[in-house]
């Protein structure tokens, strides 16, 4: 008798999660995008009670769920290339997020432009005088090869280069390397000579952005399309998506999503 | 190596004289099965090392990923750089922590009055408990700014920095081990020594200090292995560049290092050669060791 009721129970068990899966919307790709969209689903679900089921795999590993289906939403905080997409897979803007060039506040560069940066980055350009500043060393700061954000930066500063038909990177190997926003901000912070590149949201007092070709790093500026190193986090789906999924994506773009995603440190599309 | 052998032989003689114990085997197999939960776990790490990471050798060939000079994944994975970093920056700690731990052990045994002694131990104790994050943090606000100050240079994320922050962090293990093995010696080698003549200070360097370094090579070994195989300090305080360093002055990244930054998010081969890293380490670490093995039994014959 207790045999059958454990085998009854481990059936129940191992049931309901079908049974869930009906009304579960599954999420996947960029881990930058990851965070905002779990806030976001936290929310969803306290006012639907519909789950939100949210995994962060990259902004490629999410453009291929969402294209395959494997997830019914895929992520990416990079634009979608044209290759990437298939004429039934729609991509929706659900919010910005601006990439600040960052200096220490004791710097007195307040404005550099692409060029200038990326030939920094490249390590062409080693002292500050060059770019406008004072007689002294750049301290370049990057992030790890398998960030996001470094991968954003790189495209939208043209800092690739092609080895063996590889796209690698092009940044100095000489470059101070932080693992995360917070580090790269740590060391620019306490460092005078320093440049790094962080999201816009997490700039605070501690360091200084730096106006791109003329232009402050503001929400106005990026949403205006003035400030150039920005990136859109883009929702993925089919065309037959389920009517969850859409329903899920006209809440992100509701008033109240927005304001998620603004209180979460980005800049609303709508 | 005398323990080891004592417990082979209490072994044996079980098997020997078949006992029909319940209770006893049954205890016999729970020790067993305990003392094969490392070996099991050290060939699970292996196989899973060498299936994830093989990928990446087959790919870039060994020879151009153990010297290969670039990390540009995903087409260049040379992690030469990076094995010289992890080389480079345990010997500068084990150069520079080893003889102050030396000294601090004997001082603790031999030389410290009692009240002083009370305040050393547990302050090189707590040391040992001090989450490494907060030893990189320390690193990162102290260590890097004085660099940048002594040296006048623009960065002080260095691979000195790295040096420092690990001598360090070696200290505990090394004075603890090594107060230990000093304080185990049978207390006639003092007495000897000083019943010939000899001053305090001259049979401790000739008589205390050779007669314990067994244990104290003990304590280096482990300092060895907490240097090599450390990263969230290192990750802090070196400035993590792939490039080979020219000097201790320049940024540079370890293996440890390596493999935690690119982790999270590294997919396909790259994520391969991250294993491959682990790989590297992990030989690394099997040589060191059978070094050290080879080593103490030479001592001990």
């Amino acid at each position: 008798m207790k045999k059958v009721i454990g085998l009854a129970a481990a059936i129940g068990l191992m049931t309901t999660p079908l049974v869930q899966a009906d009304s579960t919307i599954t999420v996947s790709g960029s881990t930058s995008v990851t965070n905002v969209m779990e806030v976001l689903s936290e929310n969803y679900k306290q006012t639907t009670n519909k789950t939100v089921e949210v995994q962060g795999t990259g902004s490629s590993a999410g453009i291929r769920a969402a294209k395959d289906g494997t997830s019914m939403i895929g992520m990416s905080s990079r634009e979608v290339k044209k290759d990437e997409m298939t004429t039934d897979t729609k991509g929706t803007v659900i919010a910005r997020d601006g990439i600040a060039v960052a200096v220490n506040n004791n710097n007195p560069v307040k404005n550099l432009t692409k060029e200038q940066i990326t030939r920094i980055y490249r390590g062409e350009v080693k002292n500050w005088k060059e770019v406008g500043g004072e007689n002294k060393p750049i301290v370049v700061v990057t992030r790890d090869t398998a960030s996001g954000t470094r991968g954003a930066f790189e495209d939208i500063l043209k800092l690739k280069r092609k080895i063996n038909g590889m796209k690698v990177s092009a940044i100095t190997a000489t470059a101070q390397v932080g693992n995360g926003n917070g580090m790269v901000k740590t060391i620019v912070a306490n460092n005078p000579f320093a440049i790094g590149y962080i999201s816009l949201g997490s700039v605070d007092s501690s360091l200084k952005a730096v106006a791109v070709d003329g232009y402050k790093a503001s929400d106005s500026n990026i949403a205006a399309g003035d400030y150039t190193i920005a990136r859109p986090f883009v929702l993925l789906m089919k065309e037959n998506v389920n009517k969850e999924a859409r329903e899920f994506v006209n809440y992100i773009l509701s008033d109240a999503g927005q304001k998620i995603i603004v209180d979460e440190g980005y800049i609303r599309v709508n | 190596m005398n323990t080891c052998t004592k417990t082979n032989d209490s072994g044996i003689s079980h098997r020997h004289t078949p006992k029909p114990d319940r209770l006893g085997t049954f205890f016999h197999l729970v020790f067993i099965c305990c003392a094969m939960v490392g070996v099991v776990s050290l060939a699970t790490i292996a196989w899973f090392l060498f299936s994830e990471g093989l990928a990446a050798f087959r790919q870039a060939g060994v020879i151009e990923l153990v010297f290969g000079s670039e990390w540009l994944p995903p087409a260049l994975f040379g992690i030469f750089p990076m094995i010289a970093a992890s080389l480079i920056s345990t010997l500068g700690a084990v150069l520079t922590g080893v003889p102050v731990a030396v000294l601090t052990a004997v001082f603790l045994a031999e030389l410290a009055p009692k009240w002083l002694a009370d305040i050393v131990r547990p302050a090189v104790e707590l040391l040992a408990g001090i989450p490494s994050v907060v030893y990189g943090f320390f690193g990162l606000v102290v260590i890097v700014p004085a660099i940048e100050v002594l040296f006048n240079i623009p960065a002080g994320n260095t691979l000195l920095a790295g040096i420092i922050v690990l001598a360090i962090m070696i200290l505990p293990t090394v004075i603890t081990i090594s107060e230990t093995s000093i304080r185990a010696l049978p207390p006639v080698y003092k007495e000897g020594a000083l019943a010939l003549g000899a001053s305090h200070i001259y049979s401790i360097f000739k008589v205390l200090i050779p007669a314990a370094r067994s244990g104290i090579l003990t304590g280096v070994a482990l300092g060895v292995a907490r240097a090599i195989g450390e990263t969230m300090a290192i990750i802090m305080v070196m400035g993590n560049a792939p490039a080979m360093p020219g000097s201790i002055l320049e940024p540079a990244r370890t293996l440890t290092a390596n493999i935690a930054m690119e982790m999270s998010y590294a997919t396909g081969i790259h994520a391969s050669a991250l294993y491959s890293t682990g790989i590297v380490l992990l030989i690394f670490i099997v040589l060191l060791n059978t070094g050290l093995l080879y080593i103490n039994k030479k001592r001990v014959h």
